[in-house]
């Protein structure tokens, strides 16, 4: 393996969340940190393809990263007020500065990657913006990548990841792990974020491609690394086996030439069983967690139950239906929306027959939350012609087809219209 | 997949020493809090092997130990990364100091490897 640049980009993905988290540690602002961050990473691009990658590398960036850090404080002695703080923090004597930046990568950095993972994902940010922020500090994955990953042009991503830092700078948010009563919150927006990511990946809304694996991989990533960071915390081991156990599909979930395929007609043989092992593996640890507290399971350790019976299930007749419904319902009860309740509905279409399942649809119809919502239609869809309803049948899908933006599914909807009964 | 060649010392079944067993395990803590490691596990010297070997119908069991160590492999990790890159990098910071050691890393097939639609 000979190229320098693919050797420095997998040292950047390895070492830069470590390094943005040491050196927020020290500066106290996540933004200043990345860009030190950054700085660090352009001198390694120039020295590295002609020195050689060094032999401890992580060790060089902070070294690099430190020295662009007591300019930066020299340079605020004089101008720059943007940085007056940090030089005041380094003239008062008691905070050394350089001391504590060249200890930082030395400790065990743990605490303050899990301080940057709460404030990448910090609710003062929308959405788009702490996902844009985690998968960069937290993934280590470059602008370019996360604006490929979700189709957007690279400047959009830029532009949002320098606002994220603005918005976090403005409004003081502390480089910190939120205690109680707060933490809850806090780290359910963690959990978000890292979903969301998933699902992404998992269903792309938009575009050419049914999956794109390479994000559900980046979301899996930064699921583990968080159980690490947060052992504890049985939502975390929800939300990682709920990832394992879905990756464990992704490459079943696509026919060779790109067509989606559906649960029921996946082969079952081509899951990846390490990763079904691990996630029944995290989805025990989160039993385990849950029973010592006496705490009910949360919304990612119900899902992650239901997709263990899948798993579990060697063929999909095999599927223990009422059991999946009887979670769904809990599920329901403890995390309500429409999207919950469709699943619901198909569960119980699935566990009771499609009567069942029609009447919770009908439901949601009538609700009108998922009027948008192109697997509402499908489910109907699916439900009516089960019921030897063709006509009725025929138009749902066509309507679903209409409100999908994805290519793929889009196909296979206007081919089930015209297999309708 | 990334396979740990056995070594003299392994194959002769004398334990690492104390100090290289606890780098061994920062390690492995490391790749498992980076996210990367999916499964490992560690052999038995190849004297407590089997080899099958076949020809035709015909099976013929070899006991062992197999000679010439460096063919041999005395444990295995799976990682999973984003390039082969990233996982040599991991394999550079294996603590395998001051022994004769080699890892070798092997990827595995994915579903884009039997797609002959895609990349092209």
């Amino acid at each position: 393996m000979s190229d320098p640049h693919a050797a420095i980009d997998a040292v950047f993905r390895i070492e830069f969340p470590r390094l943005v988290a040491a050196l927020a540690r020290v500066t106290r602002d996540v933004g200043r940190a990345e860009e030190l961050a950054q700085d660090a990473l352009v001198v390694a691009l120039e020295r590295w393809p002609v020195d050689g990658v060094p032999d401890n590398p992580g060790a060089w960036l902070m070294t690099t990263a430190r020295r662009r850090a007591l300019d930066g404080v020299r340079h605020a002695r004089i101008a720059d007020a943007k940085h007056a703080e940090l030089a005041r923090e380094h003239d008062a004597g008691p905070r050394d500065v350089a001391g504590e930046l060249a200890d930082a990568l030395d400790d065990d950095i743990g605490d303050d990657l899990l301080r940057l993972v709460f404030t990448a994902c910090h609710p003062v940010l929308p959405t788009e913006a702490r996902v844009a922020l985690t998968l960069r500090l937290v993934g280590g994955l470059a602008t370019a990548e996360i604006a490929r990953a979700f189709l957007v042009p690279e400047a959009t991503i830029a532009q949002r990841i320098v606002r994220a830092k603005r918005t976090l700078a403005d409004a003081r948010v502390p480089f910190e792990v939120p205690r109680a009563p707060e933490r809850a919150e806090r780290l359910a927006s963690v959990l978000e974020v890292i979903y969301l990511v998933f699902n992404e990946g998992h269903v792309a809304t938009a575009g050419a491609s049914w999956t794109r694996p390479e994000l559900c991989h980046d979301a899996l990533r930064i699921a583990r690394v968080l159980a690490g960071l947060a052992p504890d915390e049985p939502e975390v081991h929800g939300l990682v086996a709920l990832l394992e156990l879905s990756a464990s599909r992704l490459t079943a979930r696509t026919a060779r030439d790109g067509t989606p395929v559906l649960l029921a007609d996946q082969d079952r043989a081509s899951w990846d069983r390490v990763l079904v092992r691990r996630g029944l593996a995290a989805l025990a640890r989160a039993d385990e967690l849950v029973a010592a507290r006496g705490a009910p399971a949360g919304p990612y350790h119900l899902q992650a139950a239901i997709a263990a019976h899948h798993a579990r299930a060697a063929t999909a007749e095999a599927t223990e239906w009422p059991r999946i419904a009887a979670l769904y319902t809990l599920l329901a009860r403890r995390a309500p929306s429409p999207i919950v309740e469709l699943n619901r509905a198909v569960a119980f279409a699935m566990a009771f027959g499609p009567d069942a399942g029609l009447e919770l649809v009908d439901a949601l119809v009538a609700d009108g939350a998922l009027a948008a919502y192109h697997l509402l239609p499908a489910v109907r869809g699916d439900l009516l012609a089960k019921l030897g309803r063709g006509d009725e049948a025929r138009a749902e899908f066509q309507r679903a087809a209409e409100l999908t933006r994805n290519e793929r599914e889009r196909d296979v909807l206007l081919a089930r219209a015209r297999a309708a009964p | 997949m990334m396979f740990v060649k056995a070594t003299k010392q392994s194959e002769a079944n004398q334990p690492p020493t104390k100090e290289a067993i606890l780098a061994m395990h920062k390690f492995n803590e490391e790749l498992e809090k980076a996210g990367v490691l999916l499964d490992l596990g560690g052999l038995t010297p190849s004297s407590r092997g089997v080899r099958v070997q076949y020809h035709g119908s015909k099976r013929t069991v070899i006991d062992g130990p197999f000679a010439e160590a460096k063919e041999l492999i005395a444990g295995y990790a799976l990682l999973e990364v984003k390039t082969l890159a990233e996982a040599i990098e991991w394999a550079k910071r294996s603590p395998f100091d001051g022994e004769e050691a080699e890892v070798e890393l092997r990827p595995l097939f994915d579903a884009s490897d039997f797609d002959p639609g895609k990349g092209v």
